[in-house]
């Protein structure tokens, strides 16, 4: 069992547990992702490692309650337990040395994933433009983390209660227009969107990162759920990635192949045992 | 000889067409009278063929003799003296090929139901509970496990009964590996295998789930900081293998561990009560003829599938799968579809499957594993209407151990290197089961389990 340290309400619909997990703790870095069970008839879902702390001994995530296993998880309080947490898993991501300019663009959820990758970057010495949004002011996590990290940063929310009035792809253009040379861009939130950035900096040629969420079972590389085509090959996101270059991944095979249990997760919120949101 | 003496007794099962609406077992297994009028077939021969048959090093003979005379608490520990999971391997064993193959009974009858008796007296012990046997001194020497299906389960429980103190580490959140997320139920109930692995517990091995070995922990991490004075690799299947046709990454198509995963490990056969879901259309192509095609096949029907289909590119004689597996499937209802390999899946403007295009094979020359290689038909191509395809053809290394470990050699194909005594490149590192063999079966990993114990007993015990 795995202790739930600390709880966090960060939005109306995201929320943040620190994970007592000493072992994870102790190895886990950016880009890498946990599979945790809540409980013995629960499911293994994959959660990116938001931040961690080997002194402490935890884990930091971060959801929104999307589906079941989110929403029984989301009901839980500090203090409380959850059956599994296994991590770290996937390969962790390389930020070499050096200066240069990195732009992150962090879609809603996704900005939990980025943050650690802004601080990889952050510390290796870039200068790290971030761009994050959300649908309102009140659904912006992490604005404070962002910034400590960020040289820069735009927020951006699409009814304009906070930020510029706008899509992050708007602030991204300024930059890809400027003319001033872009290390490397890193792009992560939901699916639509990532496949906006990506198709929007392939003209540029500008390597364009992004991290993967797909369905998962095992996570270490057994059951082949989680596979993605990547430059024509399938590839399996939790040993070879998350993170894969945007532009070689087929972003359509990967919007059909996580609709394929929609009915199913349907059902599964309507049975709800833990007496969540039906 | 009487001509009922000639054949082994059969076991009551399911009736295939009740039980492919259930995960019940499908044999229910000997009841005393029977497992003893069977035993009385053995002959006891002094020269003892079935056990060279056996790769765990059962004394057959000894243990059905006992059957004989009813002295059951006896008989179990003289199969647990050599096989610490006999209620796994009296159903999963390929008894047809090993013991029973060498039986003498067999040369003009039915061999002795070998496999039949080691379930009913495996049976017999996990209803009746019988004691652990007496552990030697400890040996003070930590040994740490990778894996706990069939290899790393025999590995700790050979080692733990010569004094050693185990610990067992599991990437998934149960113990058993493929015995958990790969048999299914209706062939081995999980219940069986936990208290298989609740008596190796009661030898004293720890095991610890949820630690992925080279990612939460290197194995360079125990040896040198975690205090353990020897390593066994036993971490068994690893990355998927597909065909390599297109079409592979559509939705309705699985690889064969990914859906054999979800229903037995995390039991969507009972979701909604359990959450994770899995899809199953009306008609299915299972892709291969090994035991996990037949697994597959097999509980495909019993998700609801009204035709499930075999699609196998060589004939019948050269299936993998055992000749139980393939009858019981056929007997279900299963269609064997030979000779037949796939080209391409067919999808619809979702992205669903809708077919699967297949092409006629005749067999040539034998290639260089021995068997007919196969040879498309010119112009033979036909669509399959299937709704689901499931990937059977097996498996590649899972690179997670050989990649975070330095000096340990792979072959190949990615296999670890090892010896017959599972002994590995790297000092104090051993390794067995899939993960060295590439797929085998449950018993074979077991006997590699068993030999590199022995061995890392002989290392310890010679004062490293």
């Amino acid at each position: 069992m795995y202790k739930l340290v600390t709880k966090k309400v960060l939005s109306d619909v995201s929320k943040l547990f620190e994970v007592e997990a000493p072992l994870v703790a102790r190895k886990a870095k950016p880009g890498q992702f946990i599979i945790l069970r809540v409980d013995d008839k629960g499911e293994r879902i994959p959660l990116t490692i938001a931040d961690s702390n080997p002194e402490r001994g935890t884990v930091t995530i971060i959801f929104q309650e999307v589906g079941l296993t989110t929403q029984c998880l989301g009901r839980k309080e500090a203090g409380e337990y959850i059956s599994d947490f296994v991590g770290p898993l996937g390969k962790p991501m390389e930020f070499p040395e050096g200066s240069g300019r990195v732009i992150a663009v962090g879609g809603g959820l996704g900005i939990a994933p980025i943050y650690p990758k802004v601080k990889g970057f952050f510390k290796a010495g870039k200068d790290v433009i971030s761009i994050i949004g959300a649908r309102s002011k009140e659904l912006l996590i992490l604005e404070e983390e962002m910034r400590s990290v960020s040289k820069t940063i735009h927020i951006c929310t699409d009814d304009g209660s906070y930020g510029h009035h706008g899509f992050v792809s708007e602030i991204l253009q300024q930059y890809l227009d400027d003319g001033e040379p872009i290390a490397e861009i890193i792009a992560v939130g939901p699916l639509p969107m990532m496949r906006a950035i990506v198709n929007q900096t392939r003209p540029y040629g500008v390597k364009t990162l992004v991290s993967l969420n797909p369905i998962m079972v095992d996570g270490t590389g057994m059951c082949g759920a989680c596979r993605v085509t990547v430059g024509g090959a399938t590839k399996f996101t939790c040993v070879d990635g998350p993170v894969f270059d945007g532009h070689h991944v087929d972003f359509d095979e990967l919007v059909a192949r996580s609709r394929m249990y929609l009915d199913k997760e349907k059902q599964s919120l309507d049975f709800c045992r833990c007496g969540g949101v039906k | 000889m009487a001509r009922e003496d000639m054949k082994k007794h059969s076991m009551k099962e399911q009736q295939p067409e009740e039980r492919i609406k259930n995960f019940d077992e499908v044999p229910y297994g000997y009841d005393v009278e029977i497992a003893v009028e069977e035993a009385n077939r053995c002959l006891e021969c002094k020269h003892e063929p079935c056990r060279k048959g056996c790769p765990v090093e059962i004394d057959i003979p000894a243990f059905i003799s006992l059957i004989k005379e009813k002295r059951f608490e006896e008989s179990i520990h003289k199969l647990k003296e050599k096989n610490n999971l006999p209620a796994v391997c009296g159903r999963v064993c390929p008894q047809e090929n090993q013991c029973e193959a060498l039986c003498v009974r067999g040369k003009k009858g039915e061999p002795v139901a070998i496999g039949r008796l080691e379930r009913f007296i495996a049976d017999w012990q996990l209803e009746n509970g019988v004691e652990t046997p007496e552990l030697p001194v400890k040996s003070g020497k930590k040994v740490a496990v990778i894996g706990s299906g069939p290899a790393g389960l025999t590995c700790a429980a050979d080692l733990a009964k010569m004094g050693h103190d185990v610990t067992v580490f599991e990437a998934f959140h149960a113990a058993g590996g493929v015995l958990v997320y790969g048999i299914p139920e209706f062939r081995l109930p999980k219940e069986i295998v936990k208290k298989e692995v609740e008596y190796i517990k009661s030898l004293g091995v720890e095991i610890r789930t949820n630690i992925v070995i080279g990612k939460t922990i290197t194995i360079d991490e125990l040896l040198d900081e975690e205090g353990f004075d020897a390593v066994f690799i036993g971490s068994g299947a690893g990355l998927p293998r597909f065909l390599g046709i297109p079409g592979e990454n559509m939705l309705g198509v699985y690889y064969a561990n990914e859906f054999l995963t979800r229903t037995n490990l995390m039991k969507a056969y009972l979701f909604p009560e359990y959450d994770t879901p899995i899809y199953l259309g009306k008609n299915v192509a299972v892709v291969g003829a090994g035991n996990v095609a037949m697994d597959s096949a097999r509980t495909a029907l019993r998700l609801g599938a009204e035709n499930v289909h075999i699609v196998y590119r060589r004939s019948e004689k050269e299936m993998p799968a055992r000749e139980e597996e393939i009858h019981h499937a056929e007997q279900e209802g299963v269609k064997l579809n030979l000779l037949t390999n796939p080209v391409r899946i067919i999808g619809d403007e979702k992205g669903w499957v809708k077919g699967m295009e297949c092409v006629k094979m005749r067999l040539c020359a034998p290639d260089e594993s021995g068997r007919s290689r196969p040879e498309p038909i010119e112009n033979s191509e036909f669509v399959f209407e299937v709704d689901t395809v499931i990937i059977a053809v097996g498996n590649t290394p899972n690179p997670l151990i050989p990649q975070t470990t330095e000096g340990l050699q792979t072959g190949s194909r990615g296999t670890i290197v090892a010896d017959e005594f599972g002994k590995t490149s790297r000092k104090a590192v051993w390794g067995g089961g899939d993960i060295v063999s590439g797929a085998a079966t449950v018993i074979k990993a077991m006997g590699a389990g068993k030999a590199a114990a022995r061995d890392i007993h002989t290392y310890l015990s010679s004062g490293a």
